[in-house]
């Protein structure tokens, strides 16, 4: 590969910051930007169901009670948007994608694809082992406040070591499918998997 | 929509600015010539990243304020305070300047002619880039839809674009362009001086039964408030797209 052009005059800030928590291309911010294709959904909490699908089978399914008396989870963790901005020790708690299902009764997630549904249509996909093992869960919190619904209220989904796209706002349903299934902004040339610290913001990198 | 972005590495090219436009205190516009550059839809963005000489590098995200051409593409950058690249980008960079880009990126809040209109565009601040871009593109096209941008700016000498907006209206064709002031007013003005509200989005843009194709682009709080009136007044969902230019700042 060349070497990349200097760009005359250009220092940068250099932050002193803990660069071994910040991956490539990333930058702190202390705020906290909100980023969303359409507008914020109204969801009814009266109306709210999260469901999971093992294909088109659903195999669990929880209204707002429900789902809040499931065993609760608190996680502090860094997120990466692909758009630059890095944050670190974001407090959350939900309920665990382990904990959800083992309520449904599942010893492992029953395919090994997921296509993760959500209130105005967005759609994310992951691999099904990077929401298990404590890695995933749909937080409703966020600093210990129920969560605004421009950051993804009532609840959304958090996988914090992809970008944070995959983070789904407004989730209301997992599909667990056979098959990888491009979402919204990866059919739209985001990278299928999207990992901050190899890099992976778009298709093919 | 969702299939036809080609799933190609974006590669990193070599842009050199060719000129340098001031467009308020705050906001300059770069022209860059990016021999590679494939052209973009209106609407899309680029990732800049800058090297300096120590070879430490920095990377942030622009929309594109030109309409889509094969070689070249201009950037509008507003000087954000705290920032790193913004900074470089809006104060020192001068003709013949080099960094690198990629893209383009962005396949959803993107308008081109064939979708046609009409196009209802409500713009705060800085957000009136990617939507300058669909207006530079309509008027390339010579496009026949109705256009409209709703534009809130903090003072009449923070309008971006002020002038070729002027020209773009005064060449006809279907485009209305209406500014809000929302801090200070020069003396004399009777346009419009107050946040965009629900009464605003109703009387300047298009009915619902219209189906305006809506791009709203601005700071957080006004593309909340403007999604979540344009949806009360009975616009469908998926025709109102949104970015927020959110203090990421930096």
């Amino acid at each position: 590969m060349s070497e990349p052009p200097i760009s005359r005059g250009f220092r940068g800030r250099k932050p002193g910051g803990p660069s071994s928590r910040i991956p490539p291309g990333q930058h702190l911010v202390s705020d906290f930007p909100v980023l969303s294709a359409g507008p914020t959904p109204e969801t009814h909490l009266k109306n709210w169901r999260l469901t999971l699908e093992d294909g088109d089978s659903p195999v669990g399914e929880w209204a707002w009670d429900q789902f809040n008396a499931l065993p609760q989870t608190e996680v502090t963790v860094d997120i990466h948007c692909v758009t630059t901005w890095s944050k670190l020790d974001t407090r959350w708690s939900g309920v665990t994608i382990d904990t959800l299902l083992e309520a449904a009764g599942l010893t492992e997630p029953p395919a090994p694809f997921v296509l993760a549904h959500c209130d105005g249509d967005y759609t994310t996909n992951m691999p099904a082992e990077d929401l298990v093992d404590g890695k995933a869960m749909v937080a409703t919190h966020f600093d210990g406040e129920p969560l605004d619904p421009e950051h993804g209220g009532p609840a959304r989904l958090l996988v914090p070591h992809l970008y944070f796209w995959k983070s789904a706002k407004w989730v209301r349903r997992l599909q667990f499918i056979d098959t990888e299934q491009p979402g919204f902004w990866e059919e739209l040339g985001y990278h299928i998997y999207g990992d901050p610290w190899r890099e992976q913001r778009y298709a093919g990198d | 929509m969702p299939g036809i972005e080609p799933l190609r590495r974006l590669q990193w090219m070599t842009a050199t600015v060719r000129d340098v436009i001031d467009e308020t205190p705050r906001v300059r516009s770069l022209v860059l010539d990016v021999p590679e550059w494939p052209g973009h839809r209106a609407g899309q963005h680029v990732d800049v990243r800058l090297t300096a000489e120590d070879g430490y590098q920095a990377q942030r995200s622009y929309s594109i304020a030109s309409a889509s051409a094969d070689g070249t593409l201009a950037l509008t950058v507003e000087r954000i305070g705290e920032g790193e690249v913004s900074p470089y980008l809006s104060g020192e960079a001068r003709v013949g300047d080099k960094f690198e880009l990629r893209g383009p990126i962005g396949g959803y809040f993107v308008w081109t002619p064939d979708l046609g209109g009409p196009l209802f565009l409500v713009a705060g601040g800085s957000g009136v880039v990617p939507l300058m871009a669909m207006l530079r593109q309509r008027a390339a096209a010579k496009s026949p839809a109705p256009a409209t941008l709703l534009y809130s700016s903090r003072s009449y000498s923070d309008i971006i674009y002020r002038a070729e907006l002027e020209k773009l209206v005064g060449q006809g064709g279907g485009l209305k362009v209406v500014h809000t002031l929302t801090r200070e007013r020069p003396a004399g003005w009777d346009g419009l001086a107050r946040r965009v509200d629900r009464a605003m989005l109703e009387s300047v843009g298009y009915p619902p039964a219209e189906h305006p194709r809506i791009f709203v682009c601005g700071p957080t709080p006004l593309v909340e408030a403007a999604a979540r009136n344009l949806r009360d007044i009975g616009h469908e969902p998926h025709l109102i797209k949104t970015e927020r230019f959110g203090p990421t700042g930096t």
